[in-house]
């Protein structure tokens, strides 16, 4: 672990990310005693500008806080970002391991299935499922994490293919293990550092996905999300500049960590390719 | 003529918007200016609508441009006085059965062929009858249709019906062509593609997606008229482009929802633009929270009146609109006739409202919530979205917890139709009288799986009859007291929480004059319009 920390640490921008994207969790999870009440109450005049009347990001057209809605609005993007993500990991790492470990015809079908998802575009299809669906956080998620999970099982079903020649896959198998348990017991764990760093930038990818599609006005209309925050200031951007810019920023610096600690896991994960690329610095 | 099939334009959203100085129509001389023949009016449209033969479509967009080509009987001061077009005079008998309508002479339609009784006796009893459902309802009252002579039509009635002179405007009955539909299908008759009317414009040029061009006509019955050489409408589906267009002074008149409320007050303090919510007293449009009274506790009086208290028409009408209309007060909107102003909804009273609903039994549980309701976001912009938002914030005030689903406008329009709700937003036109456009909502007989019925629900025998006596009353003032009596029952019953009388700004150039003439506003023919130098 103490090996893993010095690789991680050598990455500057790693250790940056992954400074800011604790920033935003802790915002998260203070959100309730930095800003208690919802983030939908009227809390000050509309349209007043950041700093004045204590509200520090200012208001929006209705005098919500911007600055409330941006913390409570972070609970729900890393909450969509990461289960999402699980539920895209579930499936994908399921069909890749089933497509590299069994081959032949098995792998056919699953690559051709993963490829069919594969060639549509994916915000077209989230669009279309939340839309068919009716925007709800349930469908926001599903939607995200069935346009997320085909890159998964391509990149398992990759390190699948390479690993069960080995020789200790081998060896299990001699030893009469069954299949599920060299699988799970012996293949997986040595698959796990791409999935990992895969992880980390599909949670970065769902929160720009929720993000846009609560700007298009496909979020759950129940919860405050930063897509929503953007989304109801882009009209009034000439009158209220802030109703857009602050919760812009927000997504900006949450993506820009993810991918910052992705690139970083990548590297203490990896050692080998991070030096060959002279990313050892 | 190139018109250019792009697929039909979406959202059925029912405005349109106008108003500035109110002039009579005769007053063609604005404040003194001389009036200046030449020029092209460029305009904003939107959306584009799929056609422009009003009957056949009736949207908003239609409305706006359709009237330049097409003209009615009639058209209505902003008191909603009638004023001659197509017809010169018109007698009323007593009883308001019979009305002999004289027309004007020397009118010829666009294609040069003379404009008789036989074409209003065709527009009214086949054309509209047939294509405008608004129109059927009406017409369907006439028993004989006839023309004494070529210019006179004498309508007579199976009963007494006060406002059926409303129904006489270019937006309710425009005059068409019998040459042109007689004897075809009226909805795919090649005159739906290339309009001809008898108005001061005809019809020039469409390019899909692009512009309409309509151009002056020289035939116009009205000598030197009109003034303009061209109107040009745009199709620009971005609302802030929408803004630039106007701002850069390439487009000298916007309506509707053209520029969107809170875009307005930075147009009122442009020196050289006029911005004006008049032009919409015969439509008035009346807002409400539309209630389904199946759904438990909305059928309970009490709980539908600590609604509407809970409710600050203020706040909707000053920060969601910035101003644009003003709160409602009753069913029927001031602008419409009838109207009691001394009947009025209570004041805006939290604590009135949490006291109603413990007595209607509706505890708060821990979280402080009695009880909960769905509400569809109406889906006709942003606006409507943020008004569902505060609804839900005041409703959570007096412990009503309001869950927002989104939905596009055909599905908010069926299910509304199917009474698949519990809570939405409506508006609704009322043109000019509330048998017209007030009525249909309250009446028990017209509860129906239909949009822009008595959706809801309601049904109290007292406001069937008043309503009934209303339709029926030969006299104004019998049907005063019928009128009455209705709002008063209606104010305590709050049967649809009504928001606001809705108005549209009208905002043009200062150089354009005589824009809002009437009270329909941009809905008229423009004949008058001219642009100053």
């Amino acid at each position: 672990m103490r090996d893993f920390w010095r690789r991680y640490r050598r990455n500057k921008g790693a250790v940056v990310g992954l400074a800011l994207l604790l920033l935003v969790f802790a915002l998260a999870a203070a959100a309730p005693l930095l800003f208690p009440g919802s983030p939908w109450d009227m809390a000050g005049a509309p349209f007043l500008p950041p700093g004045e009347m204590g509200m520090l990001l200012g208001t929006d057209s209705l005098g919500r806080d911007v600055a409330a809605g941006i913390a409570h609005g972070a609970r729900i993007s890393l909450m969509v970002g990461a289960v999402s993500t699980i539920f895209a990991l579930g499936v994908g790492v399921s069909l890749g391991a089933i497509a590299g470990y069994l081959g032949g015809f098995a792998d056919d079908l699953v690559m051709r299935f993963t490829e069919f998802f594969q060639t549509i575009p994916s915000f077209v299809l989230a669009i279309l499922l939340v839309a068919i669906f009716t925007p709800s956080i349930t469908s926001v998620i599903a939607a995200i994490a069935i346009v997320s999970w085909p890159p998964v099982a391509r990149v398992v079903r990759a390190e699948f293919l390479s690993l069960r020649g080995r020789e200790f896959v081998q060896a299990a198998e001699v030893l009469g293990k069954s299949r599920l348990s060299i699988v799970v017991g012996d293949i997986l764990p040595n698959a796990l550092s791409p999935i990992i760093v895969l992880a980390s930038l599909m949670v970065a990818s769902a929160i720009l996905l929720e993000s846009a599609l609560s700007f298009l006005g496909l979020g759950d209309p129940n919860l405050m999300t930063w897509g929503f925050l953007i989304g109801s200031g882009r009209s009034v951007i000439r009158l209220a500049w802030w109703m857009s810019v602050f919760p812009g920023l927000a997504i900006f610096v949450t993506v820009l960590s993810l991918n910052l600690v992705g690139e970083g896991l990548s590297d203490a994960l990896n050692p080998r390719l991070a030096r060959q690329r002279g990313g050892a610095a | 003529m190139t018109v250019r099939r792009r697929g039909l334009m979406g959202g059925a959203l029912l405005g349109a918007g106008a108003a500035s100085n109110f002039l009579r129509a005769g007053d063609a001389l604005a404040q003194g200016v001389q009036p200046r023949r030449g020029g092209t009016l460029q305009s904003i449209l939107t959306p584009e609508p799929p056609i422009l033969q009003i009957g056949v479509n009736n949207q908003g967009p239609t409305l706006i441009v359709a009237p330049k080509m097409f003209e009615g009987l009639l058209t209505f001061t902003p008191t909603l006085e009638p004023i001659p077009v197509l017809a010169t005079s018109w007698t009323i008998s007593p009883d308001n059965k019979e009305f002999v309508f004289k027309l004007r002479e020397n009118v010829t339609w666009h294609d040069g062929r003379p404009f008789t009784a036989e074409d209003v006796i065709f527009s009214v009893m086949k054309f509209h009858m047939e294509v405008a459902p608004r129109a059927r309802a009406i017409f369907s009252l006439i028993e004989t249709a006839e023309a004494p002579d070529p210019h006179t039509v004498r309508f007579v009635l199976k009963q007494s019906f006060q406002p059926f002179l409303l129904m006489f405007d270019a937006t309710a009955c425009a005059m068409v062509a019998k040459h042109l539909f007689d004897g075809q299908d009226y909805r795919t008759a090649p005159a739906v593609q290339r309009p001809v009317g008898t108005g001061p414009f005809r019809f020039a040029e469409w390019q899909r997606g692009n512009f309409i061009r309509l151009e002056r006509n020289p035939t116009y019955w009205q000598e030197g008229k009109p003034y303009l050489d061209n109107i040009i409408y745009r199709i620009v589906p971005d609302s802030q482009s929408r803004r630039l267009a106007l701002e850069s002074g390439q487009v000298q008149l916007t309506s509707a929802s053209d520029i969107e409320p809170f875009d307005v007050p930075a147009m009122r303090s442009r020196p050289n633009l006029e911005v004006s919510t008049q032009g919409w007293e015969y439509f008035s449009p009346l807002s409400w929270v539309e209630l389904n009274h199946r759904v438990a506790p909305l059928g309970d009086a009490r709980v539908r009146q600590a609604m509407s208290l809970a409710i600050d028409r203020n706040f909707i009408a000053q920060r969601l609109w910035f101003g644009i209309g003003k709160p409602a007060t009753n069913p029927v909107a001031s602008t419409t006739r009838f109207f009691d102003r001394s009947v009025a909804l209570p004041a805006h009273n939290i604590r009135e409202a949490n006291a109603l609903l413990d007595a209607a039994g509706h505890r708060p549980n821990a979280q402080g919530v009695r009880f909960t309701l769905k509400h569809l976001v109406l889906p006709y912009g942003e606006v409507w979205s943020r008004l569902a938002e505060y609804l839900r914030q005041s409703l959570r005030q007096v412990g009503i917890a309001l869950e927002l689903e989104s939905t596009d406008a055909g599905s908010w329009a069926r299910r509304i139709g199917n009474w698949e709700y519990e809570t939405s937003v409506n508006f609704v036109y009322q043109f000019g009288d509330p048998t017209l456009g007030v009525e249909r909502t309250y009446v028990s007989s017209n509860i129906q799986k239909v949009t822009f019925t008595n959706t809801g629900g309601y049904s109290n025998p007292e406001v069937d009859e008043l309503f009934a006596q209303a339709r029926t009353a030969s006299t104004a003032a019998e049907r005063q007291t019928a009128f009455t009596a209705v709002q008063r029952i209606l104010v305590r019953d709050v049967p649809q929480i009504w928001l606001m009388e809705m108005a549209f700004p009208t905002i043009s150039d200062k150089r354009l004059r005589n824009v809002i003439t009437t009270g329909l506003g941009v809905h008229t023919n423009f004949a008058d319009v001219f642009l100053a130098s």
